[in-house]
């Protein structure tokens, strides 16, 4: 019986429950490695960079973007995607905002959970026509990026939301710190860590995983796909729902055209961060990493004095240097994997 | 067995397509325009309509195809973008408009290039690679000419976006030109071995391969042409606009992908036609022109319609089987009604019978 | 050893003379059955594919389920399995009527089918997809991976496999995918398991080993349902045996004492009449593959078809032999060594050059790459065709349905009609439609992969039929095939491949199962030859 030993892949160990991890953690090391080299490029050029102010500022600022992405990861692990969470986004920016300039001294709570609501709304619908419909999600939430879009441009009419109609206690929220962290970090991060146990801990978490990883499969196994992914959808909009109040927060201003293209800039730091486009893989860990990183290139850009025009045709090109990266990744993964079986009949 | 003869049972049948019903509900959009407004038919309205119309219709050819045979192509908008602001940026520093046209073609089809290849070179999935192109090439083309606009275009260009086609006062160009690229579009469908093959594709890449079709060289071909006619079409915009300037067509290939979609072109590829495409450009078009003459509708408003319109049309082939399983949903817990929820699992295990 | 050669062999003497085995100690089968389907009657439009089936699984004992493709068997399997309620007729599990609603009502039954194909979720761990909906839980309702990873293992132990419950599923090879499939069974206390066809891509160590798992189980006193076509491995597991025939049940008796003749006479309902070879003048090379070797699937591969021949590539699954077949095609690259049509160089990887220099090749695979299952049985058929199709440039549906009748119509493919999707017809009928694709091409080289696979037998020998004919009118074809009386019958030369090697050359008057087997699987006790081809 001749058995031909593969050669073993110089980087990887031959292990495929090793490489896999290895693969795995190589990812996350990945984006912080890159995150890493960017902030010492920049911070050795303009050591402005590196100042307490600006690193709040990033952070402060990534929150939205991460809190956004969980949910977005949430959709992409089942392969559905969710492009209307930057018109969710902006229509709960607008109504929770209008909610200081219609109801004086409403408590900010009360706010959050309105903005909140405003997304689950959504969600929900979004969630029901795709779910029920069993509809491909690209194409509902394309509409629903029109409808809900359209929605708040009814709602706001010509008007906006002025700075100083929001009281000074919401507004500092961007600002208030604990520890030196900002809050919204913070509030994120626990976010992030929840929505991380809870994918890794719970059958149901596991399931979202099993529907994206094969379908088919998993309509055979049994596993309530309509509940999963209504949802995993549902979930997409709360966040986003949130996340409007938290752009209400940081911007003050808002009007119609709020958070316009956002979804676009969540689904790049949903793939930058490692999540597969095709789902059944990656965390939101990543997701969130992924949003840190691009909001820093961002600001790094600024700093810099690279006109803020270029960002987003830097973000553009990280996107497809990622997804190319774990095509890469991917195959070479395939190719180890099918070599370790190369003697037949084992 | 001897060639069939054909019932009128056998000859309806085919007439009850996605087509028809578009067609019926042209005329109905056409009706319903004519009874909000009696300016509907003015030779300026339709003219109007023409030219939001025209762009986007031709935008929507080659992303039928693309969505025919199982791809997206998301950056069409953007290389529009590139385009358009190219033309501003050269004009602006009097290149000659014959070198500018050379120019603008060309970084269309290196565009689309730059996709096909990611695409069938590289395998990465077209949504997340377009994705990516779409912010790239609009972040380059916000950078080409900045914050500046540029609007002093040469006679005859400048009036592209005002005169009629050849004198017509209700024809603008670009929709002419449509029609031209629909009918040449259509006949390569369905008369070409070209054509054919994308439905081949779109039904079963592997199959198609096994028969001889080049699918990568294909996918890279209808890439690369929608790269050109983009560039093309943001020249042709730019003119009728008379100006080039931040944000140009910006959204518009979220509202070609709406336009191909309700033209009956299934997402998943395999299905659709430049008719059926042709015929939603005109049903979008019209609704919109009837809609707006109506006083209290506005642009916003038509987002909303034009979402719902999207809904419903993925909604109504799915009908029967949507309705089921709602109902099924109500009455969960009795095993009966489970069973229907097993009817999507049964007829794909039907086929395999 | 021995048992290996026996369980790929398809003679028709059963081996109940040599002795103890282990499939042929009989268990005690209990009085009542853990599971049995009483008159089950089940219809696909119109068509019945089950009418008043009655089975009846005893724990401790292995039941065979034969009959011939389309004979119900897989419609039987899924209504045990839960995918589908019979429309009339009733489950009876451990004396109760039972209706199972789907696949997890069967499952909490104690119910397992473990498919041809498994189906794992490629990136979830070994250990998820064996429990996958049914963790193990902790406080609180979290997944308890220390339990789950303990429970794999041990699993693994009784199964004498050595499987990383970590590793992610993908990647694994169909037997490896198979364990964990098995080990899915035994984790869920499955009564019953239900394996259909599971040896078709397996080598026979892997078959061994399966086997062995089968007699575990059934020594624990689960019952086994064991469906296969391939009779030899029938009776080395089995005690009783259920033949199902349109869809009926015509036979369900112990194996003991029953002859292979009879269950074919069975299944098939008249007696299989030995198929003859039919010689043939075989002119000038045609093909010519010189030392063709792809790195980890096949090395070294020199072989010539000439005009007007059939040689036959045989072999175990895995020996390479589709691969070097798709090589040769264009469908998959090699990486030295080359390929020679008609004396000119065939360029690699490029199908539509194979196709230029009149190649043809059916593949494997009727259903994804054969046809276009959603396209109609006439575009099917002038798909590869098209180019040649036009008239002004431009292809008219009047010329593609002529042409597509035509050819429909000389290899006698029943449709209703033309313009209908492939996929309404029968397997047979659309092996015939693909085979229609390429004949309209007129090739003077054919390669068929597996022509028969999953055909009813009329059908089977109207191909090889025409195969023969091809080659009488001086067409060079080259099939590859696993059924040994198939390549018996069609072949003018065999080629056998093992483990990526051409092993043996046998010439059809020397060739017979038992040394295409013993090349096949590597036994040196028989003569191995590799032969220049004579002139």
């Amino acid at each position: 019986m001749s058995t031909t030993t593969a050669p073993t892949p110089t980087l990887a160990p031959a292990n495929p429950r090793r490489l896999v991890d290895f693969v795995l953690r190589a990812r996350t090391f990945g984006i912080l490695g890159v995150l890493a080299l960017f902030v010492l490029i920049t911070t050795a050029i303009q050591p402005r960079f590196l100042h307490a102010d600006n690193v709040r500022f990033i952070l402060a600022t990534t929150a939205l973007y991460a809190l956004v992405a969980v949910g977005e990861t949430f959709v992409v692990i089942t392969r559905n995607v969710d492009l209307s969470v930057g018109s969710v986004v902006g229509l709960s920016a607008y109504v929770s905002a209008n909610m200081f300039q219609a109801h004086h001294g409403i408590p900010i709570p009360v706010v959050f959970l309105v903005g909140l609501g405003v997304g689950l709304a959504c969600g929900l619908v979004t969630g029901i026509i795709t779910a029920v419909g069993r509809v491909p999600s690209l194409v509902v939430t394309l509409a629903m990026l029109y409808i809900i879009r359209g929605v708040d441009t009814i709602i706001v009419g010509s008007g906006q939301v002025v700075a100083n109609a929001l009281p000074n206690s919401f507004i500092n929220i961007f600002h208030d710190t604990l520890l030196g962290i900002p809050v919204l970090a913070i509030a994120a991060a626990v976010v992030v860590a929840i929505a991380a146990y809870y994918l890794r801990s719970f059958r149901s978490g596991r399931e979202l995983y099993a529907i994206g990883s094969d379908p088919d499969a998993a309509r055979l196994g049994g596993i309530p796909m309509g509940r999963r992914i209504f949802g995993a959808f549902v979930l997409s909009g709360a966040l986003a729902g949130l996340g409007g109040v938290l752009w209400a927060t940081q911007y003050n201003t808002i009007d119609a055209t709020a958070a316009t293209g956002l979804e676009l800039q969540v689904i790049a730091a949903v793939v930058v961060g490692g999540v597969a486009i095709f789902g059944g893989s990656g965390s939101v860990v990543g997701a969130a990493l992924g949003a840190l990183l691009l909001q820093t290139i961002s600001s790094a850009l600024n700093v810099l004095g690279v006109p803020s025009l270029w960002t987003e045709a830097i973000s553009g090109f990280l996107l497809l240097v990622a997804i190319t990266l774990d095509r890469g990744i991917q195959l070479r993964l395939a190719a180890a994997l099918r070599r370790r079986r190369v003697h037949l009949g084992a | 067995m001897e060639p069939e003869r054909r019932t009128l049972k056998m000859r309806i049948a085919p007439l009850i397509r996605w087509e028809s019903g578009l067609a019926i509900a042209l005329v109905a959009v056409l009706i319903l325009g004519n009874s909000i407004s009696s300016q509907f038919f003015s030779s300026y309205n339709i003219f109007t309509l023409c030219t939001n119309i025209g762009d986007l219709a031709l935008l929507a050819l080659p992303m039928t195809l693309i969505i025919i045979t199982g791809e997206i192509d998301l950056s069409v908008a953007s290389v529009l973008a590139v385009s358009a602001e190219t033309l501003g940026a050269l004009w602006m520093h009097h290149w000659p408009m014959a070198l500018i046209f050379v120019v603008c073609l060309a970084i269309g089809a290196t565009a689309g290039l730059i996709n096909g290849l990611l695409i069938t070179r590289v395998g990465l999935p077209s949504l997340a690679v377009t994705i990516g192109t779409l912010t790239l090439y609009r972040g380059l083309a916000n950078v080409i000419l900045g914050a500046s606009t540029v609007s002093n275009f040469p006679a005859p260009f400048n009036m592209l976006g005002v005169s009629g086609f050849l004198g017509v006062p209700w024809l603008s160009w670009s929709v002419a030109i449509f029609v031209v690229c629909a009918v040449i579009a259509g006949v390569v469908m369905r008369m070409t071995p070209f054509g054919r093959s994308l439905y081949a594709i779109g039904l079963s890449q592997e199959a198609a391969f096994h028969a001889g079709i080049r699918v990568k060289r294909t996918k890279l071909v209808l890439f690369v042409l929608s790269g050109l006619v983009a560039a093309a079409v943001g020249m042709l915009y730019a003119f009728e606009l008379s100006s080039a300037g931040e944000n140009i067509g910006i959204g518009f290939e979220l509202q070609v992908v709406t336009i191909v979609l309700l033209g009956g072109v299934s997402i998943f590829g395999g299905k659709g036609t430049i008719l059926g495409v042709a015929l939603a450009a005109f049903v979008y078009a019209g609704l919109r022109s009837a809609l707006l003459l109506t006083s209290s509708f506005n642009e916003n408003d038509f987002q909303v319609v034009s979402g719902g319109l999207l809904i419903l049309s993925v909604l109504i082939p799915n009908a029967a089987s949507f309705v089921e399983r709602a109902r099924a949903l109500m009455r969960r817990g009795q095993i009966r009604d489970r069973r229907k929820l097993l009817t999507l699992a049964d007829a794909e295990v039907l086929d395999r019978e | 050893m021995r048992e290996a050669l026996q369980l790929m062999s398809s003679t028709s003497s059963p081996p109940g003379d040599t002795g103890a085995q282990p499939g042929r100690t009989q268990a005690e089968p209990r009085s009542t059955p853990i599971l049995s389907l009483r008159d089950g009657t089940k219809a696909f439009a119109g068509v019945r594919a089950l009418e008043d089936v009655s089975l009846e699984l005893y724990g401790g004992e292995a039941h065979a389920l034969v009959g011939e493709n389309g004979a119900g068997k897989s419609t039987l399997v899924k209504i045990l399995g839960g995918v589908h309620q019979p429309d009339s007729g009733s489950l009876v599990i451990g004396g109760q009527e039972v209706v199972l609603g789907g696949t997890a009502d069967a499952r909490a039954a104690g119910i397992a089918v473990i498919y041809q194909e498994p189906t794992l979720f490629p990136d979830l761990s070994v250990a998820e997809n064996v429990f996958i909906g049914r963790q193990p839980l902790r406080s609180a309702r979290r997944i308890d991976y220390r339990a789950m990873d303990r429970e794999v293992a041990q699993i693994f132990e009784r199964l004498g496999v050595k499987l990383d419950p970590d590793r992610i599923a993908r990647g694994l090879s169909i037997a490896e995918q198979q364990l964990v499939e098995i080990a899915k069974a035994l984790s869920s206390e499955a009564k019953v398991l239900i394996m259909d066809e599971p040896t078709a891509a397996l080598s026979p160590v892997e078959v061994e080993r399966l086997f062995k798992i089968a007699e575990t189980l059934r020594a624990e006193g689960a019952a086994v349902l064991f469906i296969s076509h391939r009779l030899e491995e029938v009776f080395a597991l089995c005690q009783r045996v259920t033949v199902l025939r349109d869809g009926k049940r015509v036979l369900s008796r112990q194996l003991e004492g029953l002859t292979a003749d009879e269950l074919v006479r069975a299944m098939v309902g008249r007696e299989l009449q030995a198929r003859r070879h039919e010689p043939h003048q075989p002119a000038g090379t045609v093909l010519e593959v010189d030392r063709l070797t792809r790195e980890g699937v096949f090395v070294d591969i020199s072989f010539q078809v000439r005009a007007g021949e059939v040689v036959a590539l045989a072999g175990l699954v895995g020996a390479g032999r589709s691969e070097v077949a798709r090589a040769i095609f264009g469908i998959d690259r090699y990486d030295a060594g080359a390929v020679r049509v008609g004396g000119q160089p065939l360029r690699r990887g490029s199908p539509t050059a194979a196709m230029s220099a009149g190649i043809g090749f059916v593949p494997e695979d009727r259903r994804q790459q054969g046809l276009v299952m959603e396209l109609s049985t006439e575009e099917n058929i002038a798909l590869a065709s098209l180019r040649r199709l036009r008239r002004h440039g431009l292809l008219f549906a009047s010329t593609e349905r002529a042409f597509a009748l035509n050819w429909a119509q000389q290899l006698q493919v029943k449709f209703t009609r033309l313009s209908n999707r492939v996929s309404s017809l029968s397997g047979g009928n659309q092996q015939k439609v693909v085979l229609a694709k390429w004949l309209s091409r007129q090739p003077r080289l054919l390669i068929v992969d597996e022509p028969t696979r999953g055909i009813d037998v009329g059908t089977k020998a109207e191909v090889h039929r025409l195969l023969s004919s091809l080659a009488t009118e001086g067409v060079a074809v080259l099939v590859i095939s696993s059924e040994l009386p198939e390549v018996l019958s069609v072949a003018d030369r065999i080629l056998v491949m093992r483990e990526g090697r051409l092993v043996a050359t046998l010439k059809h008057d020397e060739a017979s199962e038992e040394r295409i087997i013993a090349a096949g699987t590597g036994q040196s006790a028989v003569v191995d030859r590799l032969e220049e081809p004579s002139p």
